[in-house]
């Protein structure tokens, strides 16, 4: 029977500086399929894994786009189909509509960024195979992980924590899937 | 090579590391240090809560007859509290939002139970638009749904952007408290051992775990919802303002009123969170992180803000004079003279006079002065908001209609209550949740540690 395939290896740092320079050598050595867990967002370790991601801010702008739209459309209509005549003031006047299109645009901005943000993260996702590492309740409070995926196609058992390892980590460990 | 003393200066003891600071704050929730002090404020807030009820029993059975409201004076401490509890929200989004974009990190002791303040206060705001109703149970005639009666709500009538306004601004609030809740959630939820935490926090924290591509999506949505959200508090209270400035009464029909209801919403916002740090530090000994230095800050920006609301002030008395409009003097002569001088001059006392001992540094970082400036501050706009709206409306134009206002008993209770309205839940919330952001303060304490020492 073969072995189950593992998730990856957690490497366990002390400081980010450590975490940093080992995702760099991993990088270095060959590594792409790389992953990170620590208590704060650590700057420059998006550029080191390569992560780059901006569909959240796109998702952000697209909600203001739509809101504004919504809003300018709902006031338009209304008006339209109810027309009240106010002392002879315009039926249409867009600066009348502006603070309900402003709120309604931003409105649908956040919603679309919050809830964009956590659809893309694919959370809520309350199991996840790095949480049976015995050491990883310290990822929410002050040490760094490296992870390298059993993915990679460079990924080997027995190589790849011994590496790890000689990057000064903390403590190594083997995650199962 | 000499540093100034900004560059060298650390808001954070030194002395301590992250999982120290880990631990002591989710231990908060979970091992709740102060239980008796914090049954006690429950329980006065509950009874505040009681009489909130019995109040709106009151309102609801027999109508808004049990206020005092009359005409001319039509408006009266709905709006007025409606008005002030909203300002006092805005404090809570202005030190997360705009102070996360400008970088200034200390905010990160204060950000959590600033945005846990600007929820409840506009629940209580939020309320009183409902309450004053007088058929409360219509509220969804303010919504566009396709009645049978075949009428849509009038979206050129400022009371109508009211309520996309409050309602925008509430779901924005808990979106950017809860986006920022997250990760410190997934903090204690590692940190909690019975069952029922664990399960509790486990929920709550969406399985977050910290992995390096969701902070980047996190950071961009965080920064994101902070840059939306700032120009989100100046269109809230701009067009609170424009209830009054859009109509034609005297004393409220003037251009000045957005930006003097902006700046008198954060100085009234900034004392109660200044108030509030202070409670929070003492009753949770979290003097390492709710230092000095923030209280001296925060007393720096109680002042400046105050100053920019009393330069307000002295805008409004001069648009009145510089106009010569006969009815604008009038009710500035009724202001400053009239029977309801004591708002105008308890409003100047309270709000300007004692703020003057910010100019000290020893008044603002000690605990009771400061939080004894910020509660004449409360005090003070709160009388400020009665003096806009009281002295406007007793009398207008035509000597036929004027009246006075009182406020009656149930007018009393409802705004009491309402203390309870905010205290109750801000009391449940710090209960549960971590009261300030976990992962915010090791991220400014690694970065202070990290940096060379300028000793």
């Amino acid at each position: 029977m073969p072995e189950p395939r593992p998730y990856g290896v957690l490497a366990e740092f002390k400081e980010p500086e450590g975490l940093l320079e080992a995702a760099r050598r991993a990088r270095a050595e060959g590594y792409r399929d790389l992953d990170a867990f620590t208590p704060f967002p650590v700057e420059g370790l998006a550029d080191i894994l390569r992560l780059n991601d901006r569909r959240v801010l796109w998702l952000g702008l697209i909600g203001g786009c739509t809101g504004f739209a919504i809003a300018l459309a709902m006031q338009l209509f209304t008006n339209f189909d109810y027309p009240i005549n106010v002392g002879g003031r315009p039926l249409y006047p867009l600066s009348a509509f502006a603070v309900v299109a402003f709120e309604l645009t931003v409105l649908f901005a956040a919603a679309f960024t919050a809830i964009g943000m956590l659809a893309l993260n694919r959370l809520p996702r309350l199991s996840y195979p790095v949480f049976a590492a015995a050491r990883f309740y310290l990822a929410s409070k002050d040490r760094f992980f490296l992870c390298i995926k059993a993915d990679d196609p460079r990924f080997d058992r027995s190589e790849t924590p011994r590496f790890l390892q000689a990057l000064g980590a903390e403590s190594v460990e083997l995650v199962a899937e | 090579m000499s540093l100034t003393a900004e560059e060298s200066e650390h808001i954070l003891p030194a002395d301590q590391s992250l999982g120290d600071v880990t631990d002591q704050l989710a231990r908060i929730p979970l091992d709740f240090p102060t239980r008796g002090r914090w049954l006690i404020a429950l329980a006065l807030s509950s009874l505040l809560l009681l009489l909130f009820f019995v109040a709106v029993t009151v309102l609801f059975t027999r109508g808004v007859g049990v206020w005092g409201l009359n005409i001319p004076v039509n408006w009266a401490f709905a709006i007025h509290n409606y008005v002030w509890w909203l300002g006092i929200g805005h404090a809570g989004t202005l030190i997360s939002a705009l102070l996360l974009l400008m970088g200034r990190e200390w905010r990160n002791s204060l950000n959590r139970f600033a945005e846990t303040m600007t929820l409840f206060a506009v629940v209580c705001a939020g309320i009183y638009p409902i309450l004053h109703l007088g058929r409360p149970w219509y509220v969804y005639w303010m919504f566009p749904y396709p009645a049978t009666m075949q009428v849509w709500p009038q979206f050129r009538s400022p009371l109508e952007w009211d309520i996309w306004a409050v309602l925008t601004y509430l779901t924005v609030s808990v979106m950017f408290w809860y986006v920022g809740l997250v990760p410190d959630l997934a903090a204690a939820r590692d940190r909690a051992r019975p069952r029922g935490w664990r399960t509790f926090f486990g929920v709550l924290s969406l399985g977050w775990r910290g992995s390096a591509v969701h902070w980047l999506r996190w950071q961009q949505a965080y920064r994101l919802l902070a840059a939306i959200a700032v120009p989100l508090v100046v269109s809230v209270h701009s067009e609170v303002s424009l209830l009054f400035a859009s109509s034609q009464i005297p004393g409220w029909h003037s251009t000045i009123f957005p930006p003097y209801f902006v700046l008198g919403a954060a100085f009234s916002g900034f004392a109660v969170v200044a108030m509030i740090a202070i409670a929070i530090r003492a009753l949770f000994h979290l003097r390492n992180l709710v230092t000095d230095d923030h209280l001296d800050i925060l007393g720096k920006v109680l002042l400046g803000t105050g100053l920019m609301t009393a330069y307000g002030y002295v805008f409004e008395v001069f648009d009145a004079l510089y106009s010569g409009n006969a009815h604008d003097l009038q009710t500035l002569q009724d202001r400053l003279f009239g029977s309801y001088a004591w708002t105008y001059w308890g409003a100047i006392i309270f709000n300007f006079v004692f703020l003057q001992a910010l100019w000290w540094r020893g008044a603002r970082r000690t605990p009771w002065s400061l939080f004894l400036i910020s509660l004449s501050v409360v005090v003070g706009m709160w009388l400020e908001r009665y003096m806009i709206l009281v002295t406007s409306l007793y009398r207008d134009f035509l000597i036929s209609s004027w009246g006075s206002y009182t406020p009656t008993f149930w007018d009393w209770a409802t705004y009491f209550g309402t203390i309870g309205l905010f205290m109750v839940p801000f009391l449940l919330v710090i209960r549960v949740f971590p009261v300030i952001s976990i992962f915010e303060t090791k991220e400014i304490l690694h970065e202070e540690q990290a940096e060379p020492s300028h000793a």
